[in-house]
């Protein structure tokens, strides 16, 4: 009698867990035909591995670095962990939880971020956590991810829920059941890529209109907790033999103070890193904010980022001694076949904004 | 630490794993360090006023009842030699001795208390100045008003006698700190509680799975319920909505209340149900009521009986009243007997406003409470002689607008706690009697509320169904004793689903501002 109470007990427990753990599943946001960049840091994991180059930082990068490019012109194999509005902890430790899976000759980090010191930086509290969560839900369950959604955490978050919705997102997505369609069946169980290698693509031009107003700071010091995690960074990157390089994309909004220039001028003296500032480079690159934008100059397009690539593909090739792996029998199949992807993503996209066009 | 967050749930799950693995003689102990691990999450810098009431609460009972001990002793050793007046002389000494230490710990403890709902709280809803005690901003101590009154009582009743005093300091902490009770009552009475609070209780699976159903209960009145009307009741206090509105807006807020109150309630009880631990019930269906005294005998029933035990009657039955009364009654005849009566209600309702807090709204709400049941009372000789002539009043129609009358009525009293102005209250009262704007029921403002067409279903289903399960409780059996003859199958499905609807239908997590439990800010 008691087997079989135990026994009822259980497969109750189990068999409640088992719904509830579907219907989780089902309110998560899947971010395929809307927001693709709350799906990107989770298809990292499929790709992990064999890349000499890995770039972490926001749009940024995701949106401005081409890894296909990279692979076509100097047979760089390379991966972008970016996410929207990632913020320098979360980096750090996607940085972190990147070293479990291999070891890159070049770790590239683009310094946008030193701007935001603490997760309350900027816009409502309810967006900002929405930001938080495209970063965090993506990451596979490790320290890193735990010590991330600490460091994340807006102070709304630590009053209610704490850590547990990162836990059982249920708790975070419940109210979604009025949302959901037929794409959270369709993506329940498997997702489609978003991007390729970590790169989304956009193939719309929209030039650059006016000058961006400068607008002058009260401060223009970085804050002491953007410094402690790049000083982490340095030392995370050391202590795996890889070396740090710091960038700013060429983007014209947010304005990149020459003050904040400066400081990482003398951060990468001090340290000995590389750093690269690409609005220095724009004539070099060929980047004519004509044609090499889809957002006048915040973000460039497919077509700049290939420029982009190609400029820094020839420092990481012949300055910083990347190998070329284009005859490497082992990587060539994969590559070729991410190639395929991209150029058809291209080709699909222009052809759809050619019929938005027409 | 709120019923409703997750920290909670974890909090108790680990509890319950705690309480039922160890040793069955510490128990008591394991919820002694629980309540004040609970309390602690409050903040640290409340812990001091609960220690204060918890010690003085204890020496003086100790005091006391040590006192009424030894006399006892001494007149029964000394019998034969006391004459009855020296034996009576003997009593009051030692009453006047008790009663200096008594008077003491209830004024300080009180005292605490009434500065504390004065002061401490936010000071937009204080009668005293902001400037003044903008210092003192750590606002009201969590529970103060309940541990109060539950230690008090406690007190009280050593005084008099009616209880005995417990020699273990820890019993006592862990009477006065229990901490389900914390939140928003029950306030238990000592001789109630402290068998099953202290008794060893071996694990009872169905006692387990019949506090957890309650406790689910509670967070479906509460999150479902409660917290997704209370967006709308937010926007009709705004100053535009008068007449129908104001209505909507009684309506609303008694379904809120009841949602979170007894929703809290649930919780709580089912809380110590799952520990064994059995507390007063604080609601018998109270919106089932038919005339007003039989409501405040169903609603927040352990704060009436203790008004009740240790204000209403002390007063009504002490000797300046009884003197009173046969003054009053030479000139006044019946009617200046119950005088007291008047007294009493009144500074029992004036204290029950006060408790709920130290401002004018409340004071007029506890005053408004008095009037309709002193009024519904002197007429009691009427409407017997009513319903003896009219057969038709004591059918079941006549019982169902009784009970509707109720309602509409305590709404409208009841809307009082949400208008800091009491002129405003008034005002809008007053538009129920002149404006007859009914179009807000279908021109759109409803949708202009805060709640779209699906909260609205969620709200009425969700209405429904805690009407349904009120229903079919009105034999006194409790609906999960009902639900356990129905095949287990069936009854885990039910259960289920009601979890389901907890988590997806809740009004909880970012983006929701939910309101912490109303009576918790008591």
């Amino acid at each position: 009698m008691k087997k079989k109470l135990i026994g009822i007990i259980l497969i109750t427990v189990i068999v409640a867990a088992g719904l509830l753990w579907l219907v989780q599943g089902l309110l998560m946001p899947k971010f395929m035909s809307e927001i693709p960049e709350g799906a990107m840091i989770q298809e990292y994991y499929e790709n992990a591995g064999g890349n000499d180059v890995i770039f972490i930082s926001d749009c940024e990068v995701y949106e401005n670095f081409s890894p296909i490019t990279l692979w076509e012109d100097y047979g760089i194999t390379s991966y972008i962990r970016g996410s929207a509005q990632q913020l320098i902890w979360q980096s750090y430790y996607l940085m972190e939880e990147t070293f479990r899976y291999e070891t890159p000759k070049i770790m590239v980090f683009n310094v946008l971020e030193m701007k935001y010191d603490t997760p309350q930086s900027t816009g409502a509290s309810s967006q900002r956590e929405a930001y938080n969560r495209m970063t965090l839900d993506g990451m596979k369950w490790s320290s890193s991810k735990v010590s991330s959604i600490y460091a994340s955490m807006t102070q709304e978050e630590r009053e209610k829920d704490g850590i547990w919705s990162y836990l059982f997102p249920i708790l975070r997505y419940h109210d979604r059941w009025s949302e959901i369609s037929g794409e959270d069946f369709r993506y329940l169980f498997q997702r489609d890529k978003v991007t390729d290698n970590g790169y989304l693509m956009q193939v719309k031009v929209n030039p650059v209109g006016d000058d961006y107003p400068v607008i002058p700071l009260v401060n223009y010091q970085f804050g002491e907790n953007s410094y402690y995690y790049l000083d982490k960074m340095v030392e995370l990157c050391k202590e795996h033999g890889t070396q740090l390089v710091l960038i700013k994309a060429p983007t014209l909004s947010p304005i990149w103070y020459d003050e904040w220039d400066q400081q990482m001028v003398d951060y990468a003296k001090e340290h000995d890193l590389l750093y690269i500032n690409f609005l220095d480079r724009i004539d070099e690159i060929g980047i004519d904010w004509n044609t090499d934008t889809y957002d006048q100059g915040l973000h460039l397009n497919v077509y700049g980022a290939e420029k982009l690539s190609r400029y820094f593909g020839r420092i990481l090739s012949e300055e910083l001694g990347v190998e070329d792996h284009r005859t490497d029998a082992r990587v060539v199949p994969r590559w070729t076949q991410k190639c395929e992807t991209y150029m058809n993503r291209k080709e699909t996209l222009e052809k759809e904004l050619q019929a938005v066009v027409e | 630490m709120s019923f409703t967050s997750i920290n909670f749930l974890v909090f108790f799950g680990i509890l319950i794993i705690l309480y039922y693995a160890l040793p069955k003689k510490i128990q008591w102990i394991v919820l002694l360090v629980a309540s004040y691990a609970f309390y602690l999450f409050a903040g640290l810098k409340y812990l001091g006023f609960i220690l204060f009431t918890t010690i003085t609460t204890y020496l003086v009972t100790r005091y006391m009842d040590g006192r009424i001990k030894a006399q006892n002793e001494y007149l029964k050793e000394h019998k034969a030699e006391l004459s009855k007046e020296d034996k009576k002389a003997y009593k009051k000494q030692v009453k006047s001795r008790n009663r200096l230490w008594f008077i003491l710990t209830i004024v300080v403890n009180f005292g605490i208390l009434f500065f504390c709902k004065a002061c401490l709280v936010d000071p937009l809803h204080s009668m005293t100045d902001s400037g003044v005690i903008s210092f003192l901003s750590v606002g009201l101590p969590f529970g103060i008003s309940f541990y109060m009154f539950q230690s008090m009582g406690y007190v009280i009743d050593v005084y008099r006698g009616k209880a005995e005093a417990e020699n273990n300091f820890f019993k006592v902490a862990l009477f006065v700190s229990f901490f389900p009770q914390l939140v928003q009552g029950p306030i238990s009475k000592w001789e109630q509680l402290k068998e099953s609070l202290f008794a060893p209780h071996p694990f009872d699976r169905r006692q387990v799975a019949f506090g957890l159903q309650r406790m689910l209960w509670g967070f479906f009145k509460k999150l479902v319920i409660a917290d997704r009307i209370a967006v709308a009741i937010g926007t009709l206090k705004g100053t535009e909505y008068t007449g129908v509105s104001f209505f909507l807006l009684t309506v609303f807020y008694a379904v809120q209340i009841y949602g979170d109150f007894t929703g809290g309630i649930d919780i709580a009880i089912g809380v110590g149900e799952t520990l064994g631990v059995i507390m007063p019930e604080n609601f018998i269906r109270p919106y089932f009521s038919k005339n007003i005294a039989e409501y405040w005998r169903r609603w927040h029933i352990s704060l009436n009986e203790w008004m009740k035990s240790y204000i209403f009657y002390p007063i009504t039955v002490s000797g300046p009243m009884l003197k009173l009364a046969l003054k009053t009654r030479k000139s006044l005849g019946k009617f200046g007997m119950r005088i007291p009566v008047y007294i009493g209600s009144l500074l029992t309702w004036l204290g029950t406003g006060v408790w709920h807090g130290f401002n004018l709204h409340f004071i007029v709400w506890g005053l408004m409470n008095c009037f309709v049941i002193v009024i519904s009372e002197e007429l009691n000789p009427l409407y017997e002689k009513f319903h003896q002539k009219y057969s038709w009043s004591n059918t079941r129609g006549y019982n169902v607008f009784q009970i509707l009358r109720m309602f509409v009525l305590m709404n409208l009293i009841r809307a009082s706690d949400l208008f800091n102005d009491v002129g405003d209250y008034f005002r809008r009262m007053g538009s129920l009697a002149w404006q007859f704007n009914f179009h807000v029921l279908w021109d759109g403002t409803l949708m202009n509320l805060g709640l779209n067409a699906v909260d609205y279903v969620i709200l009425i289903a969700g209405i429904v169904l805690m009407f349904l399960v009120s229903f079919f409780s009105r034999d006194d059996v409790s609906f999960r004793v009902k639900l356990q003859k129905i095949p287990w199958m069936v009854r885990y499905l039910l259960i289920f689903l009601l979890l389901l609807a907890v988590i997806l239908f809740g009004s909880y997590g970012i983006g929701y501002d939910a309101s912490n439990f109303i009576y918790n800010q008591f």
